[in-house]
Parts: structure tokens; C-alpha cells; sequence
């Protein structure tokens, strides 16, 4: 069985091959472009098994490591490595699963587009890097495949190129991210210097006995720009909305299961970096809780179907942050992966209504989908109960941990606000639900149930939605937090009130919802119209958009614009003036050469008073 | 160990090409065209049997060959290679090789073309294999005439003339040689004085204990004159109107490799020689780096011609080189090197990739262009293999260039290195701006009848973006080299205290 450990290399490998045989070979065959691919990630998903079955057979403290010089020279070397503990074990399933799940519902879903296989193409190396990533045992390699995800995910977001939108929105996502990594490089570069290595068990090591608490506070600050950019934390947070203009089965990998997270699994996996000083903690935390109210607030008044989980998106990965700020790693990862699925689960729900709808994605021009659909129907609504909180679901027992964790840690403002988001959360999603699949809108008329290949997906997901919180619940002793831990955990006994407390806030959420929109008890047009300038600043995300748009425009293209005509006018008028000096020199110096005798015998004259002038100031000056 | 001068053959053979060229019917374009891609097709082999064959475990310069010349001068024709040399030995041939097949649609003046183009990639490689000052010196001012008549023969006017081009490249690279010439004679004189004898050997110059006052002088004068030609601000104007004004494969041979020979001679000549003059101005060529990398990031934010983007970039990105040589430490130069390397294939590919389009659509402004990728996805996969190397990503041996720069540079200049690190955002804006507007973006009718990349036209393609991703997907196979070869120039100038002039 120790074998597989070894070969858990080929997890991330396989995938990459299948992206080179796919780009070079194999696209003229889309069949077999999109077969490979599925076998490369299936064979992942079998071997992720095998590992995770070994990991967690041992004791909650199992490492397997080994490593490959990449890149050697005195004083830096960075690997390439496996680092199998139950942490990448958690990663491997989750990612694997999820992949291999969307892989082949966009079977289905993108049948008929002519870049099918490059579709898959990019579906892998977004599988390798992201598997790589997951395996790093180095902060060198990890932010190799950090930025290699980086690149799938621009790749996939401008896959409909096209469209004006989608090139933007690749080209907004890689340049945010860019400027999280910008952090993160200088993190990396830090820890390089200081303590000469990247290794993370060799870092661990040097950083429990290292004092310098400033030099500690500014590093873990650098490299947490890396996570606020990739997994989308407020100020960061632009890119994820607009990065639904790709197809939506990349949105549910990509956007909301796996790579958004990747953020989050990057504290995790430093979290003796981020521990280490409390103040980077309490910022981690205050930006996460932030991000998940922010995020919830603008999704109660959008009316994309897409955009309004994207949103809800960025609000959990919120939640996520925060509960790592708080020191709940446990918590934060096992959010990280009841999320992946139920998310994902709510993603393709939302792509096979689209699809049936002919990609219309306003849920106000859909209604009554139950009918036609209520494969879709039901799943997507699985999915939002268990994004809501409400037990025994999975999101239930991983949103408790962290709502636990975040009180027992005397965050109680943090506890507080979590719940407030909760309440919200549920409320958009029973919104949307209200208006799309159980409106009386005439849209959802000519809809029709996807095939089986996008279905048997859905209900798989399903199944992982209602059952997937329960290995981290009370119930089965917290099994979750055994094996992901870390030196000094503690995990605060379960707090009934609190478990009762969210869940009526989640059922309150989803009564009002109902109350609103499907009763129209309340009139929600007169809502709006009344809260004029609060809709506006929620529909228009708080304008943070157009913030950056004009700072860009003034700030960044001016000094463009500044810097090139310095360089027009002055270099170049310098240069350009120079040789107009040297020229016209020369055409006025040539009428000294006038054939006339006397006048050479002057300047003759004139040089020789010159040079003995000169030759008498240096006799006085050496003299003196 | 090699009896054959093998460095003596890979140098020549393009000259014999040309003289081959030379004796054949100016209407015999194929056959012009077939000896030019044979001749630098072997170039590049032999130039891949050096690298594959140097013994990286004893390193120091091998495959000497040596014959006395001038004696009463101390010069020989003195050839050999080493960690530094062979990477960039093999990128001029990797370069000249692509630059043959960038060039296979021209029909004018066929012969006179690829008659220099041979001579100008004899010139350059010259350089990097010879171990006598002088004859570095000689080929060195060999590229200066090929470089000055492609220019204004087959060039192109746009923001500039043609000839306001090949001019202003020609009076910079003649006004850089001039600082180095004195700074050689110099040199010659003062080591004749404390040796005894003429030598013009690098090996035996660098072994002279110079005083600081002589080495500030000398490096000072290299400084400016290597640094012309690497393009450091303020020298550096000649840069982006050069290559707009070139032909493709002058630019993509000027940007690829020739700039080089600056970075090339700041350390071989510079920094070997006079290591106390190197560590005293540093501080200077760092800041003057800052500029490079960041002013010259953001005007190609405000430029509309493609080859004025590339053009401003390689000057953004000579910065990194710079901060890599000014933090002269062995990380630092091994960055260097690499980036040195790893900017030439980049740049070679983009200017290959605009040439190509240009030669099609007789324009550059990027607002002519939007979703080409639709008629042209082998142009497009070039121009984004190309983009996201420019933008460091890993995968691309940029990434490995630019991250040992920063880990180098950034023990020595904390605040000048993280200036500089924002040039990672900086390119990646402006890398993908252009690529999104020149590749994405609806189907644009006008462009319908352009063809995409097809037969000779994909060698560039294809050798280029082998080693872009080769290199970084396998950076030991390189940095290893790279790194036996600085590890002696650093071992030869001892740990060195950096500072002095500020």
C-alpha cells in the first residue's frame, strides 16, 4: 500500500499530459481530447482514494514527503515535492472529485461548441496545476502552480474570447490576482532570506524559534495578499464576479469549488506562519468576516442567477478566512469542503437551467422550472439548503464549527456578524429560488431536463451536500478535526444554542424570502423604490468597480501617458537635440576653414596665447 | 578532450554560408534561402553539442583554442566557453536560426539580405567565444555594419524613419564602443605598466590587482558603454525606435542577443576584471535599473504600435538584468544570466510573431487588430506563449530568471528591489492589454483573408517556444551551466562589499 504514497506524483502529472497531448495532437479529435482528460483526472479521483485511505488508516500526525531539486545554487534551492499528510489528503478528494464530476457534466453542457477540446485542454492543465499546488511541500512550488492556476483560470474565464466581456474578465482576473501575488512573491522572498529555506516543515521549524515579531507580523501580512487575491477577499474581491463570463461549469470548479479556495488552503498549510503573530490573525479574521457581509449584501439585490452565487462566493470564502483568522484551521477547511460540493452542486444546477434556457441567466425572466425541470429543480434547492445552514446538511455542522470556534475565541462581534451573514444567506438564496424555479414568470415555459450526463452529476453532488458535513459533526466525534490540526488546537465543546440559534436564523431567512416572493405578502418593488439609495449602492456593489476604473484611468494611465512624453520630449529632444547641435556646429564651423592665410595665422595665434596662459596658471597653481 | 576547434567551426560557418550566398545568382532565392537556414542550422547544432557536451563538473572555459596573433599587442585569437558564455552562445543560434525562417517571405534584394544577416550572427556570436579582449572587441564592431545597412534597407518607417533609425542605432552603438574603447586602452596600458608584458588575455587581466581609483575610471567607462547597449536609462532611446525601424530578424536578433553582449561584458570584462570598480558604482547601475524597469513599463502602457510595446518592454525588462548585476552576488548573477537568456527567446518569439502579422496586414497599431485568434490560432498561440513569458509566469524560463533576480537582488536592495517587483504587475497590464486586444474580442471581417501561421513560417514558433518552456519546465538543465560559470567569476573576485558611490 506504501507504493501508492509513491506514485502520488502521477496525481498531478497525468493531467498535464493529457493538456500537452490535447494542444498538440489530439485537438483535431474532441472526443478523444475530452476522454483523455477524464481518464487522467478519474485515475487522480482513484488514487486520491487509495492515498486518503492510507492517511487516514494512521495516526492524525502521518507525513509522507519526498522532493526533487528543481532549481540549485549556493544559497537557493527550490524542489519539487510531495507532501502527503491528511491535510493534502482532504485537498486531493475534494479537487478530484469535483473535477471529475464537472469534466463530465460538460459532456453535456458543452456538446456542441467548436472549442470542445480545448475546453478539456484547459480543463486539465487547470486539474495539474491545481493538483500541484495541493501536493507543494514548498512555498517555491506552491506558488509556481499558484500562478499556473492563475493562468487556467484566465484561460477558461476568456474561453468564449469572443466576447468583448469574457476578455475582459480573464484579463481583470489575471491582473488582480497579479497583484495579491506581488505580496505573495515579496512573502516568499522574505522567508528565502531570513531563514533560507522554503520548505515548510524546515520553516515551521525556524519560525517557533524566531523572535523578531515585526519581521514575523510583515512576512505573514505579504503572503496573505497571496489568498486575498486568489480566493477573492475584499479588497481583492473584483475579479470573481465578472469571472462568470465564463462557461459555467468553470465557474463550479473553478470559481466556487476548488481554486477560490486554494487561498484558504494556503493559510492552512502556513498556518505556523499566520499563527505565529497575533496580529496578522486578527487582520485575517476582520478581513473574512468583512468579505462574507460585504459579499451577502450585494447578493440580495442581484438578479443574475450566476452573479448572485458568485457573491455568495466570495461570502463564504469570507467565512472561510475568518474562521482561519480565528484560529479555527479545522473549521475554515472543513467549510472549505462541505462548500466545494454544495457550491459546485448549486453551480451546475444554475448551468443546466441555463443551458435549457438558452443562456438566459436574469431569474426574473425565468419561473416555474420545478415542472419542467425537477431533477434540477430539487438538487439546486438541496444545494441551497445546505448553503443556508439548515441541519442536517452539511453546510449546517461546518458553518456551526466556525460560528462555534469564532465565539469560544472571544470574537463575539465576529460570532455576531457570521450570523447576521447566515440570515442573509439564506434569504438571497430562497430568492432566488422563489423567483426562478417557483415564479409565475412565463420564462422557464419552453425549459426541458438536462440529460443523464448532466443529472447523475447533480445528484452525486447532492448526495455529498446532505451527507458530507457529517464527518466533521459532533455527531461522529469531530472526526474532521482529529486530522487536520495543528500544534496548540483546541476545539470548544458543541454549543447547542448556538446550533439552534443559526438554524432558526437560516429558517427565518428562507420564511421571509417565501413571504416576499412567493406570497407577495410584502411588495418588493415598493421596498426598493423606498430604499432608493441603499438598492442603488447594493445593486451597484458599492460602486468599488468604478473606483478602481477612474483610479486606473487617472493614476495609472497618467503616469503612462506623463512617463511617455518625458521620453518623447526630453530623452529623445535631449538625444535629438544633440545631433542638431553636432550638426549645425558643423555647418557653422566650416566657414572658419575659409582658405584665407591671415586668418589661420590667427587662431594659430590666438592657441598659442591660450596654451600659455594654461601653462602659467598650472606653474602658479603647483608653485602656490 | 576535443581536437576539433569545434568553437572556430560553429563561428564560421555562417560566413562560409555567406560567401556561398555571395557567389550564387541574386534571382536563385531558394537556393539563397536554403544555404542561409543550413549554415545557422548547423551553427545551432554544434552550438547544442557544446552545451550538452561541456563538463559541467570541472567548468572553467573549454573548448580552448588558442593562436598567437599580434604578439607585440599580447593578442591571439583566443576561443573558449563556460557557464556564461555557452547559454548565450546558443541563444544567438537559436535566434539566427528562427531569424532565417522569419525572414523566408522576403523578396527584395534577397541575397544582399542574408548575406548580412550571416555576417551580423558571426559578428554576435564572436563575441561570446572569445577570450581576448580585442577580439571581442573586433566583432563586437563587425555587428555594426550589418545592423546599419538591414536597417536602412529593409526596414520599416512608421513613428520614425527608417534611416532616423538604423542611424540612431548605429550612432549608439558606435558612441558605446567609443566609452569601451577608451576604457580597453586604458586597461591595456595600466596592466602592460604592472605586468610587464602586453596581454590582452581576460584570464590573465583579471588576475591584476588593480587600484580602486583605476578600477572606478575603467568600470565607470564600461559602465556607460556596455550599459548603451543594454539599454540602461537614460541610454537608452535608441531602444524602441531601433527596433521599430528594423527589419523582423535584426530585431529579433538585436533585442535577442545583441543587447546582450552589454550584460555579457558588464560581467566577463567588467566584473571580472575590475571587481573593486563593479562593487563602487553598483549601487548606481541599481538605481538607474529602478527607471529602466518601471518608466519604461509604463509608456508601454501608453503605446499603440506592437513593436513599440516590445520594444519599451525589453528595456522594462533589462532592468531585472541590471539589479541582477548590481547586486553581484552569486544568486543574483545566476538570475541575471538567465533572464539574459530567457528575455532573448521571448523577445525573438514577439518580434517573429509581429513581423509575420505585419508582413500580412501591413499594419502594427494594435486598435487595427481584435479577435484574431479566430483567423489565426497558431499566430495567437505564439503571441501568448510569448506574452505570458514576458509576464514571468512560471512554466516560462522568465519565471526562473526573474525569481533568482529577486532573491539575489532583494538580500543586497530591499526597497530598489521591491520598486522593481512591481513590474510584475505593470507588465502583466500592459502583456495583457495588448494580447486581449490584438487576439480577443469579436471576429473582425477585414482580417478574413489572412493566412496563419503555416510550413517555414512555424520554425520560430517552435524552436523559440521549445526553449521558452524546455527552460522552464527543466530550469536545472540551464541554471546549472549558468551556475558553474558565475560561481568562478565570484570565487575569483572573493565576497565583495557592496557601495561606495552614494
Amino acid at each position: 500500500m506504501q507504493n501508492v504514497l509513491s506514485l502520488s506524483w502521477v496525481i498531478p502529472f497525468l493531467p498535464f499530459l493529457a493538456f500537452a497531448l490535447i494542444g498538440l495532437f489530439l485537438h483535431r479529435w474532441p472526443k478523444i481530447s475530452a476522454a483523455l482528460s477524464i481518464l487522467s483526472i478519474g485515475v487522480g479521483l482513484i488514487l486520491s482514494i487509495l492515498i486518503s485511505m492510507i492517511v487516514f488508516a494512521g495516526e492524525a500526525g502521518f507525513t509522507y514527503e519526498v522532493a526533487v531539486r528543481w532549481l540549485n545554487m549556493p544559497g537557493l534551492s527550490v524542489d519539487m515535492g510531495l507532501l502527503i499528510d491528511p491535510l493534502t489528503a482532504v485537498m486531493l478528494l475534494v479537487v478530484t472529485i469535483v473535477a471529475l464530476l464537472v469534466q463530465v457534466y460538460s459532456l453535456g453542457y458543452m456538446h456542441d461548441d467548436p472549442g470542445f477540446a480545448s475546453y478539456y485542454a484547459y480543463q486539465s492543465i487547470f486539474a495539474g496545476s491545481m493538483l500541484g499546488l495541493v501536493v507543494a511541500n514548498n512555498f517555491g512550488q506552491i506558488f509556481v502552480f499558484w500562478e499556473l492556476v492563475g493562468l487556467s483560470s484566465y484561460l477558461l474565464i476568456g474561453f468564449w474570447f469572443g466576447r468583448n466581456s469574457a476578455k475582459d474578465a480573464a484579463k481583470k482576473a489575471f491582473i488582480t490576482n497579479r497583484i495579491g501575488d506581488f505580496g505573495f512573491l515579496l512573502g516568499i522572498l522574505f522567508l528565502q532570506i531570513i531563514f533560507g529555506t522554503l520548505n515548510y516543515s524546515e520553516l515551521a521549524g525556524a519560525v517557533a524559534g524566531y523572535g523578531n515579531t515585526a519581521i514575523l507580523i510583515t512576512v505573514s501580512l505579504l503572503l496573505f495578499a497571496g489568498p486575498v487575491g486568489k480566493s477573492a477577499q475584499f479588497p481583492l474581491h473584483v475579479w470573481l464576479p465578472d469571472a462568470m463570463e465564463g462557461p459555467t461549469p468553470v465557474s463550479a470548479l473553478i470559481h466556487a469549488a476548488t481554486m477560490v479556495a486554494a487561498g484558504v488552503y494556503l493559510i492552512a498549510r502556513a498556518f505556523f506562519i499566520f499563527n505565529a503573530s497575533p496580529e496578522t490573525m486578527l487582520v485575517i479574521a476582520i478581513i473574512g468576516g468583512f468579505t462574507a457581509l460585504f459579499a451577502a449584501s450585494i447578493a440580495l439585490v442581484q438578479n443574475d442567477i450566476k452573479r448572485i452565487l458568485a457573491y455568495s462566493t466570495l461570502s463564504q470564502l469570507g467565512y472561510m478566512v475568518m474562521a482561519m483568522g480565528v484560529g479555527a484551521m479545522a473549521a475554515g477547511m472543513f467549510h472549505l469542503m462541505t462548500h466545494a460540493f454544495f457550491k459546485s452542486l448549486l453551480f451546475l444546477a444554475a448551468g443546466s437551467v441555463i443551458h435549457a434556457l438558452a443562456n438566459e441567466q436574469d431569474i426574473w425572466k425565468m419561473g416555474n422550472l420545478h415542472k419542467k425541470m425537477p431533477i434540477t429543480t430539487w438538487t439546486f434547492v438541496i444545494g441551497a439548503l445546505a448553503l443556508s445552514g439548515i441541519p442536517p446538511l452539511s453546510g449546517f455542522w461546518s458553518k456551526d464549527e466556525i460560528l462555534l470556534s469564532a465565539l469560544a475565541s472571544g470574537h463575539t462581534a465576529l460570532y455576531i456578524l457570521g450570523s447576521l451573514v447566515a440570515f442573509m444567506t439564506a434569504f438571497y438564496m430562497f430568492r432566488l429560488i422563489f423567483v426562478a424555479f417557483f415564479g409565475d414568470n412565463k420564462g422557464g415555459e419552453q425549459a426541458h431536463e438536462s440529460p443523464a450526463v448532466m443529472t447523475v452529476p447533480l445528484i452525486i453532488l447532492a448526495v455529498l451536500a446532505v451527507v458530507a458535513g457529517l464527518v466533521g459533526s459532533p455527531l461522529m466525534n469531530n472526526a474532521f478535526d482529529h486530522y487536520i490540526t495543528y500544534p496548540g488546537a483546541f476545539h470548544p465543546a458543541p454549543n447547542h444554542s448556538i446550533m439552534i440559534i443559526s438554524s432558526l436564523l437560516a429558517i427565518a431567512g428562507i420564511f421571509l424570502a417565501w413571504a416576499i416572493y412567493q406570497k407577495k405578502w410584502v411588495d418588493f418593488e415598493r421596498i426598493k423604490i423606498k430604499m432608493g439609495g441603499l438598492y442603488q449602492l447594493l445593486y451597484h456593489k458599492y460602486y468599488i468597480d468604478e473606483i478602481y476604473a477612474w483610479l486606473i484611468k487617472h493614476f495609472v494611465d497618467g503616469t503612462a501617458r506623463l512617463m511617455e512624453w518625458f521620453d518623447l520630449k526630453v530623452i529623445n529632444g535631449a538625444v535629438n537635440g544633440i545631433a542638431w547641435l553636432t550638426g549645425h556646429l558643423g555647418i557653422t564651423l566650416r566657414y572658419t576653414e575659409d582658405g584665407q592665410v591671415q586668418s589661420y595665422a590667427l587662431y594659430m595665434y590666438a592657441g598659442i596665447i591660450i596654451l600659455l596662459i594654461a601653462a602659467l596658471c598650472a606653474v602658479f597653481t603647483v608653485l602656490a | 578532450m576535443n581536437h576539433l576547434p569545434i568553437l572556430s567551426i560553429t563561428l564560421f560557418i555562417p560566413i562560409l554560408g555567406a560567401i556561398l550566398i555571395m557567389c550564387l545568382s541574386a534571382n536563385r532565392q531558394k537556393a539563397i534561402k536554403y544555404i542561409a537556414a543550413a549554415a545557422t542550422f548547423v551553427s545551432l547544432i554544434l552550438s547544442l553539442l557544446v552545451f550538452l557536451n561541456y563538463d559541467r563538473a570541472v567548468g572553467g572555459m573549454q573548448f580552448i583554442e588558442h593562436i598567437p596573433w599580434i604578439a607585440d599587442l599580447g593578442v591571439s585569437y583566443a576561443l573558449g566557453v563556460d557557464g556564461i558564455s555557452i547559454p548565450l552562445l546558443l541563444l544567438t543560434n537559436l535566434i539566427g536560426f528562427s531569424a532565417v525562417y522569419a525572414s523566408w517571405n522576403i523578396k527584395e534584394r534577397v541575397k544582399e539580405f542574408f548575406v548580412l544577416l550571416l555576417i551580423l550572427i558571426t559578428g554576435v556570436m564572436g563575441t561570446f567565444v572569445t577570450t581576448d579582449l580585442f577580439i571581442f572587441f573586433l566583432f563586437y564592431e563587425v555587428v555594426v555594419i550589418p545592423i546599419y545597412l538591414l536597417v536602412i534597407m529593409f526596414g520599416s518607417s512608421k513613428r520614425v524613419t527608417k534611416e532616423y533609425a538604423g542611424m540612431k542605432l548605429t550612432i549608439y552603438l558606435l558612441i558605446g564602443s567609443a566609452f569601451l574603447l577608451v576604457g580597453l586602452i586604458a586597461l591595456f596600458v595600466k596592466s602592460k605598466a604592472l605586468l610587464g608584458f602586453p596581454s590582452m588575455d581576460i584570464m590573465t587581466l583579471a588576475k591584476i590587482n588593480y587600484p580602486l581609483a583605476f578600477q572606478i575610471f575603467a568600470y565607470a567607462l564600461m559602465a556607460v558603454g556596455f550599459g548603451t547597449l543594454l539599454s540602461m536609462f537614460p541610454f537608452h532611446a535608441w531602444s524602441p525606435d531601433g527596433y521599430a525601424g528594423a527589419p523582423t530578424a535584426v530585431s529579433m536578433i538585436h533585442a535577442g542577443v545583441l543587447k546582450k553582449i552589454g550584460g555579457y561584458g558588464l560581467i566577463r570584462i567588467g566584473l571580472f576584471i575590475l571587481p573593486a570598480g563593479a562593487k563602487y558604482i553598483a549601487p548606481l547601475i541599481a538605481v538607474l535599473a529602478i527607471f529602466n524597469v518601471v518608466y519604461a513599463a509604463f509608456i508601454c502602457l501608453s503605446q499603440k504600435d506592437l513593436k513599440y510595446i516590445v520594444g519599451y518592454s525589453s528595456v522594462s525588462h533589462m532592468g531585472y538584468v541590471l539589479i541582477g548585476i548590481a547586486a553581484l552576488n552569486v544568486i543574483s548573477l545566476n538570475g541575471a544570466v538567465m533572464m539574459m537568456f530567457a528575455h532573448g527567446v521571448m523577445a525573438a518569439l514577439f518580434f517573429a510573431m509581429i513581423g509575420n502579422l505585419y508582413e500580412k496586414s501591413h499594419t502594427r497599431n494594435v486598435s487595427d487588430f481584435g479577435g484574431l485568434a479566430h483567423q489565426m490560432p497558431r499566430l495567437a498561440t505564439g503571441f501568448m506563449l510569448a506574452g505570458l513569458a514576458s509576464l514571468g509566469l512560471p512554466g516560462t524560463v522568465n519565471f526562473i530568471g526573474e525569481f533568482t533576480i529577486f532573491v539575489g537582488a532583494f538580500s543586497v536592495y530591499r526597497v530598489i528591489s521591491i520598486i522593481a517587483i512591481t513590474g510584475i504587475i505593470l507588465t502583466a497590464v500592459y502583456i495583457l492589454r495588448t494580447l486581449g486586444d490584438v487576439l480577443f474580442g469579436p471576429r473582425r471581417e477585414e482580417w478574413d483573408h489572412l493566412e496563419d501561421l503555416q510550413g517555414p513560417e512555424m520554425v520560430p514558433l517552435i524552436v523559440l517556444g521549445t526553449a521558452i518552456l524546455i527552460g522552464g519546465i527543466l530550469p536545472f538543465t540551464v541554471m546549472d551551466l549558468i551556475n558553474s560559470g558565475v560561481g568562478q567569476i565570484i570565487a575569483h573576485i572573493g565576497t565583495i562589499q557592496i557601495g561606495g558611490i552614494f
